[in-house]
């Protein structure tokens, strides 16, 4: 009796995060999905109802007959969405790339530094994550526009007589990405790289190698796993970014996350913004899934 | 002195005053902040020696190495390898490469890329890059291992891909630092041996780091001890063994009993010794000792005498009673407790089977040990 009790405990135990998941990211998802398949009406909300359930079993099947795949269509059609996709993931990439090279030397200063310097350094990555992302994204503003900080301050050295315009360009759009994401990356890098046994690099220059190709040859390959984790948690979010380009970027800064906004919140277009959000995700699964398999390897290869 | 012990083979430079050492330490200091890990070490090495440097942890032995190596800088003091100052050249370009004590192979590589890793930082055609390799896989006898990774590997082969590694680009010398202290004790063994011969065999300098005495005394040509940044003595393990310089090392090596007391008299090599209990010992070998002071006179385990009753003629001898036994096997340790309280260790062979009458718990028994079988230490 106990032995059965404990199995039905078992089996609830890895139920809940099934069950977690199922409701908070199956069910919204469906919903999202069914309402992408649905037309745009003057309503509230603001579609087509798929089922009316008061209609008996006809209202449903009238419902299914009327889903349609238009708005992907739609979608694929016109070239503002399609190269608003295209314009996101360049920006990510190279916001993830710019990422990665101000955030590697900065974990490995880290994971170099002394022992007891370590938990300060560490606390200084994480510190901006106490104030709001959005006072954060905010605060650039101050910096970057033509009569900001960043502009007075090059007047007063004297390098500039033109304020750089920066504010409302996708520069600063990088600048936002790289400075908001730049913990997501630091911390998976300076988590491999302080693992890492630096004997081996000793090792290496030992057989000959220069400091610099045993940092190629070692360390790099060495910290791959971190790399791919940071470029992921960087790479994942900043596709979607909405807040950054609508602050620090331009009218002509294209990225899906604006454009959804615009479908849902300007246009009221509820059924084709879900249908870009659909896709989005779609896009993103695929890293996604190459990342989870890059970590499973990983492990196995740990093992 | 010479005649003390046989060394393994007939390989004494240190001996010849024309021979010109291959490495040496001049007054090397090395400081982190007010500690000097090596405090004005000077030293010599020979070609093709087999050298070791023992000491306890944190004497400064690896930070020696590693200053060999080209992984510290010394803060003063000068090291030259071949009568080259090896101040300003860097780790890569020295001519000798080390055994680390974790081995560090690099986990993403095969054992068969571990090896030629330094092969191709020298460009060396890939052909020969694979007969080398080839021939380190056999020397080492890990061919059929060549296509592993290091972590699909046992202790006993990561050491011997290490050793490997580090013979393949055939340095001047090798430096092993800790080379089988992650070994258990039959591998162990079994390993110094293989060192020994392949050493030998490739005419190399060896250079090792242990903690390990039986390990040092059973490998090397000569034994550098050290302690607190110093080298305390530099000599053949027979040497070392038998003769000590001083009681720090006469301690540190195998088990000693020391008696303190006073000079009485020292003349032509000869001395007595008033130990405090008042027993008087005399010494063939008096050492530098100088009459009216305070001098240790030394007595190995084996060299000591445990009988019932005091032998005929015996020079140097006391009473007590047997406090402890240990019986090892090939041998049984005795604790004999003296008149005073003190403790002597007494190691007896047992070449026979049974003894009859043999020494028990709590029998009176007399120690004694032979005139020349004492050192006698001022230091």
């Amino acid at each position: 009796m106990s032995r059965f009790l404990a199995f039905i405990a078992s089996r609830l135990v890895i139920a809940v995060p099934y069950l977690w998941l199922l409701v908070f990211f199956l069910v919204p998802f469906f919903i999202v999905f069914k309402i992408s398949l649905s037309q745009s009406a003057i309503a509230i909300p603001p579609y087509l109802p798929v089922f009316r359930f008061n209609e008996g079993i006809e209202g449903l099947l009238r419902g299914l007959r009327e889903l349609s795949f238009e708005n992907y269509g739609w979608l694929l059609d016109d070239p503002l969405y399609v190269n608003a996709y295209l314009s996101s993931l360049k920006i990510a990439a190279v916001s993830t790339l710019l990422t990665l090279l101000v955030g590697y030397p900065m974990a490995y200063g880290m994971a170099r530094a002394p022992h007891s310097l370590r938990p300060v350094l560490l606390m200084m990555v994480i510190l901006p994550f106490w104030t709001s992302f959005l006072i954060r994204v905010y605060a650039w503003i101050g910096i970057l526009k033509p009569e900001g900080l960043l502009n007075q301050f090059l007047f007063f050295l004297g390098l500039i007589d033109q304020p750089l315009i920066i504010h409302g360009t996708t520069a600063a759009v990088y600048i936002g990405i790289v400075y908001s994401y730049l913990p997501f990356m630091v911390l998976p890098l300076y988590a491999t790289l302080e693992k890492m046994d630096y004997s081996l690099v000793e090792a290496a220059e030992d057989l000959g190698c220069t400091p610099i190709s045993a940092f190629w040859k070692i360390t790099v390959p060495l910290s791959l796993p971190g790399i791919v984790a940071g470029c992921m948690l960087v790479f994942i979010p900043a596709v979607g970014e909405f807040v950054i380009p609508d602050l620090l970027g331009g009218s002509r800064t294209l990225m899906i996350g604006k454009t959804l906004w615009d479908e849902f919140f300007a246009n009221r277009d509820w059924p084709v913004s879900s249908a870009v959000a659909i896709i989005l995700l779609l896009i993103l699964v695929v890293p996604i899934a190459y990342f989870q398999r890059a970590q499973a390897r990983a492990r196995e290869e740990e093992n | 002195m010479e005649s003390l012990g046989s060394t393994r083979r007939s390989f004494a430079p240190w001996l010849d005053p024309n021979a010109e050492p291959y490495i040496r330490f001049e007054n090397v200091t090395k400081s982190f902040g007010d500690f000097a890990a090596v405090d004005d070490l000077s030293l010599t090495i020979y070609e093709r020696e087999f050298f070791a440097l023992l000491g306890a942890s944190g004497c400064g032995k690896t930070t020696l190495l590693r200053m060999l190596a080209g992984f510290e800088k010394p803060t003063s003091g000068r090291i030259l390898l071949d009568g080259q100052d090896l101040l300003g050249v860097p780790a890569y370009r020295r001519p000798v490469n080390m055994m680390f004590q974790s081995y560090a192979l690099f986990p993403h590589m095969t054992v068969e890329a571990n090896i030629a890793f330094g092969l191709k930082q020298d460009r060396m055609p890939k052909a020969e890059i694979a007969d080398r390799v080839a021939q380190m896989l056999k020397l080492v006898r890990l061919e059929q291992f060549a296509k592993r990774k290091p972590h699909q590997l046992s202790g006993g082969q990561r050491q011997r891909v290490a050793l490997a590694r580090s013979l393949a680009k055939r340095p001047k010398v090798l430096l092993l630092d800790e080379p089988l202290g992650a070994l258990d004790k039959k591998l162990r063994e079994a390993t110094q041996f293989e060192l020994m011969d392949l050493q030998q065999e490739l005419g190399l300098t060896f250079v090792v780091v242990t903690h390990d005495q039986e390990e040092a005394m059973t490998m090397a040509d000569r034994i550098a001890i050290m302690d607190r940044g110093k080298v305390m003595q530099v000599a053949t393990p027979a040497q070392i063994y038998e003769a000590p310089a001083s009681r720090f090392v006469a301690d540190f090596v195998g088990a000693i009993n020391m008696f303190e007391g006073e000079v009485l008299e020292a003349a032509a090599g000869r001395a007595r010794i008033r130990d405090r209990s008042g027993v008087e010992f005399s010494l063939d070998n008096g050492g530098d000792a100088s009459a009216g002071t305070t001098a240790w006179l030394a007595v190995r385990p084996e060299k000591v005498q445990v009988t019932r009753e005091r032998p005929d003629g015996a020079v140097n001898a006391m009473e007590g009673e047997v406090w402890d036994i240990a019986y090892l096997g090939d041998m049984t340790v005795y604790n004999i407790r003296l008149n005073d309280g003190r403790l002597v260790k007494a190691s007896v062979l047992n070449s026979l089977r049974r003894i009859e009458d043999a020494l028990t718990w709590h029998d009176r028994a007399w120690i004694s040990f032979a005139p020349d079988a004492g050192i006698v230490l001022i230091r």
